[in-house]
């Protein structure tokens, strides 16, 4: 009963459960750490998902542009950091240095794809996207020869970790009698730049370029005739997720030590594709809740159905990895037949029920 | 020129059967204006349900080889059939009138769910498909060690050329070919004069899922290998050779494949040596030097063959969006 | 087919009273003609009316106008400036809006959002002044907010502002996309049969919207097919029969012309006169 409570009221609670949350956060790689350091890194990689997705979000959720190649700009960060700082080329650049950089040829990246492709209608512009990621990949592969730059498909090691002062993020540091291990300081990073992510892909949405962007995506000749200039706001969409998949892949980098092509594949930009299907698109929480389902539940599958199977037929019948994929399938297939708006009901939505109930 | 020759005679192997998983795309696409993102996966499922008969039957059962290669197509055309029918009724139809987001994200879910099943059903890794028939080998130069062409090329080329000769007659000689051309000019008045327009869209469907599956023995038979994930880059460059051609014309998507693959042949075939540096030692001595102890310094050898088609794609969509036979694609109101 | 030859009766440029010229319009799709020669001239705080049979060149002369083709022969110029291949954004910026025949709005958006997005194009604020909301930003989003719920005030679509445009009843819909259109400060407002499927009421509320808007010193071209209406508010109409313009002139005039009759009668549909 919302009417007995008062606004000022509400707002105390909104409080409550923002600190509530934020001391969840703060304490949880330490709890995690309890299980076993692996669920911290899972936990990593499950912010540098959320982070993917919700670039994607702008892409596909926002502006309504199916990119089935956003992993390349995940590779092309990835990459930027690799060959600034490793001994590949011997640079070792600091990170905050690289991430812009890799953010910046990201961002190019975009352009160039987006220009001549963004007059196309949706489903070419899905093919042509498709298309350039497995260039990419390509090039990634086969870069080693004349001038090695990429060295192909063995990748690139000893990737220099996230340096800040005399903070090293790879090693384990005493600080006020705890051991705080090198996943456990990434995961603090990592949540820093998420809540700044988030809260961009919220004050977006919310403003006169995130509804251009919904504009186009619901009828793009109305919002030609709305004076809205659509080349160059799909061009800002493409350019801003772009950028951020570069920044994710940098963080990947760093957090690795180690990358290769075999990381930059179709399935990876299928699974941030479901992440954001399942989520909603153009939902920014429904997305966040769609990566953390998504990062977790094959993660959990793994530790479960692995020795179950084991158990019931004393072999592995399904490997984890193969019901990953299936999850991610399934996901997208039945998400569309049945719930194409995400598990959850985006804010447009709440709002319309709420001034139908008034 | 025997080179060339020889790299034509690969390209037109290559591209028949480009244009036969083309027919396919272009097809669906004519009738309701879609992209079966999963049609490549289908090529892959009829490539991987020959190999199981292929194998079943050429284990001492004595059958003559061609029969056996024979029964291995049959087997594949109905289960591709079976697929493509489902696809279009799980997929496609319920979202016939969504936002055109909506089936492409379903094709790709199905694109995946069925990669994996059939990594499930088959395996992880690469199957060779068995020799049954002894490749021979023609020269087709007077010199030796000139061009040449082996019986299973002429197989593949004789093949889809009888099968697109069928599809032709299929689409403008039979009723239920009328009924297609009809729905795909407007389906509303289609149905009105009758025409069930869910039969004919999903046997549109079930004709490409056919073509397919021969596509899939061919490409088979070729490599000789068939993997889970064959189809997805296959799927992506028959596509390309559909706009090359025109999507949505069966003659484009004909003239698109066999294009595509010459282009191909060609690119593998000649950009390695137009891109070697050491074209360029008369310019640079450091070069030189670097040539007589290497002389590969190729920027792009035939591993970017993969490239050509995405970039032959991507030439096409932005200078010439109709294809070389078709109708504009891109929305302008 | 007429010969190209700028039409002598049509001044090229306006003179202060005029607010939108065209001279020698001329579209052609494939071999079908779908404008030919079309001249008129529309003047600052009119209600100018559109009409002729089904298929005559009536949206294909919106289409033409708004930037979404582009002109085979002939030119704008609107409001003292020619208007020439530019791009329908464009255009809207110059200061015309549109609304859609077959309603074309954001359905997946609110009512309020739809005419929010009608101030892109008067705004500024970029994907920085987005994100850091500075005092600047916070201020037009205000600005937007509220002018957006005026004119859905205006319109008396206010009581639904919070819902899909989707889930809007027809008329509502209807209005909507004016309203959405006057988001833009257009000096000219180019309505494609805002009366289409509206019973007599709506119609009679959507006359006195018209009325207010011109009042308000908005210029009007309107496509309409229900005669009653644009009999009774327009000032002047251009007749087109087969892409040409087979007469121009004030209301009564119009219908007495033979021609009008003869296309009309003709055609697929009758003239209703209406009883002065």
């Amino acid at each position: 009963m919302p009417g007995l409570i008062d606004a000022r009221h509400r707002k105390r609670l909104a409080w409550a459960g923002v600190v509530v949350v934020a001391i969840v956060l703060a304490i949880l790689p330490f709890a995690l750490a309890q299980v076993g350091t692996a669920w911290v890194r899972i936990t990593n990689t499950a912010i540098l998902y959320v982070f993917l997705a919700l670039g994607l979000n702008i892409v596909v959720g926002f502006a309504g542009l199916l990119d089935l190649g956003y992993i390349a700009f995940y590779a092309v960060g990835a990459y930027v950091y690799a060959l600034l700082a490793s001994p590949h080329f011997n640079l070792h650049l600091p990170f905050w240095i690289i991430l812009p950089i890799g953010a910046a040829l990201a961002c190019v990246f975009g352009v160039l794809l987006g220009t001549p492709t963004l007059k196309l209608r949706g489903d070419y512009l899905a093919i042509v996207t498709l298309g350039f990621g497995e260039i990419i990949r390509i090039f990634l592969n086969n870069l080693a020869r004349p001038v090695n730059i990429t060295n192909g498909p063995q990748g690139i090691a000893q990737i220099d970790p996230v340096r800040i002062g005399d903070i090293n993020f790879a090693t384990t540091q005493q600080v006020l009698g705890v051991a705080v291990t090198g996943p456990i300081k990434y995961y603090y990073l990592l949540l820093l730049l998420m809540i700044a992510v988030v809260a961009i892909n919220v004050r977006l949405q919310d403003s006169r370029i995130g509804r251009a962007w919904e504009a186009v995506r619901e009828d793009e000749v109305a919002a030609r005739a709305m004076g809205i200039n659509t080349r160059n706001i799909k061009l800002l969409a493409f350019a801003m997720g772009a950028s951020f998949g570069g920044v994710a892949g940098g963080m990947f980098s760093a957090i690795q030590g180690f990358i290769s092509p075999e990381s930059f594949g179709l399935v990876e930009s299928v699974m941030v594709l479901a992440m954001v299907v399942l989520g909603g698109m153009g939902n920014v929480w429904g997305v966040i809740l769609g990566a953390i389902l998504l990062s977790f539940v094959p993660e959990i599958l793994r530790y479960t159905v692995e020795p179950a199977q084991k158990a019931i037929f004393g072999r592995l019948l399904l490997e984890p990895e193969v019901i990953r994929m299936l999850l991610f399938g399934f996901a997208l297939v039945l998400m569309m037949l049945f719930r194409p708006a995400g598990i959850v009901p985006s804010s447009v939505r709440k709002r319309e029920l709420e001034s139908r109930r008034a | 020129m025997d080179t060339f020759l020889q790299q034509i005679i690969n390209g037109l192997t290559l591209g028949s059967v480009y244009a036969i998983v083309a027919l396919g795309y272009t097809m669906v696409y004519g009738i309701i204006q879609l992209i079966n993102f999963a049609h490549g996966e289908v090529v892959m499922i009829g490539a991987m349900v020959a190999y199981s008969t292929i194998v079943a039957l050429s284990g001492g059962t004595g059958l003559p080889p061609a029969l056996v290669l024979a029964s291995g197509v049959a087997a594949a055309i109905p289960v591709c059939m079976a697929v493509g029918y489902a696809l279009e009724r799980v997929a496609y139809r319920p979202l016939r009138h969504a936002p055109r987001l909506a089936p492409l994200i379903t094709a790709i879910g199905l694109s995946i769910i069925l990669q994996h099943l059939a990594l499930i059903v088959w395996s992880r890794n690469p199957l060779p498909y068995p020799q049954i028939i002894a490749t021979v080998t023609y020269q087709i130069t007077a010199t030796a060690g000139g061009a040449t062409i082996t019986n299973v090329q002429i197989a593949i080329i004789g093949g889809s050329l009888a099968t697109m000769a069928l599809l032709l007659f299929l689409v403008y000689r039979t009723k239920l070919g009328i009924a297609m051309r009809a729905v795909a000019q407007n389906q509303q008045v289609a149905g009105l004069m009758g025409i069930d327009i869910n039969r004919v869209i999903s046997l549109t469907f079930v004709i490409g899922a056919g073509l397919a599956a021969i596509a899939g023995v061919m490409v088979g038979s070729y490599y000789g290998i068939a993997h889970y994930q064959m189809g997805f880059i296959l799927g992506l460059k028959a596509f390309s050779a559909a706009v090359l051609g025109g999507i949505g014309n069966l003659g484009g998507a004909m003239l698109g494949g066999l294009l595509l693959g010459i282009i191909e042949a060609l690119g593998a075939g000649y950009v390695g040596d137009l891109t070697n540096l050491c074209n360029l030692s008369g310019w640079s001595t450091a070069l030189a030097q670097r040539c007589a102890v290497d002389s590969n310094l190729t920027l792009f050898g035939s591993n970017y063959q993969d490239v050509f088609a995405f970039l032959v794609l991507i030439a096409v969509l932005v200078f010439r969006p109709s294809g070389l036979l078709g109708e504009r694609v891109s929305d302008r109101a | 087919m007429t010969a190209a030859a700028p039409s002598p009766d049509v001044p090229a440029t306006g003179g202060a009273h005029v607010l939108l010229a065209a001279r020698g319009i001329t579209k052609r799709f494939g071999g079908v003609q779908a404008l030919s020669d079309v001249g008129f001239t529309i003047n600052h705080g009119e209600i100018y009316g559109l009409i002729g049979p089904n298929g005559a060149g009536k949206t294909s002369l919106f289409n033409v106008l708004t930037g979404i083709y582009a002109p085979d022969g002939g030119e704008f110029v609107f409001d003292g400036n020619p208007l020439m291949n530019m791009k329908p954004n464009e255009v809207a910026r110059r200061g015309i809006a549109r609304t859609f025949q077959n309603i074309r709005l954001f359905g997946n958006l609110s009512a309020l959002e739809n005419v929010m997005i009608g101030r892109h194009v008067r705004t500024r604020a970029g994907v920085v002044g987005a994100i850091v909301r500075n005092a600047a930003t916070r201020a037009e989003e205000r600005a937007i907010h509220e002018r957006a719920y005026e004119l859905l005030e205006y319109v008396g679509v206010a009581a639904h502002a919070n819902r899909f445009a989707k889930h809007l009843a027809y008329g509502d819909q209807r209005r909507l996309e004016i309203a959405r259109a006057l988001a833009t400060e257009p000096k000219l407002l180019a309505l494609d049969e805002p009366a289409a499927g509206m019973n007599a009421t709506e119609t009679a509320s959507l006359k006195r919207l018209l009325a207010a808007i011109r009042g308000d010193g908005v210029t009007i071209l309107l496509i309409e097919h229900d005669m009653k209406l644009v009999m009774s508010i327009c000032d002047r109409v251009l007749v087109l029969d087969y892409g040409k313009k087979i007469a121009e002139g004030s209301a009564a005039d119009v219908q007495k012309d033979p021609k009008v009759i003869a296309a009309y009668l003709g055609g697929e549909i009758s003239l209703e006169l209406p009883a002065r």
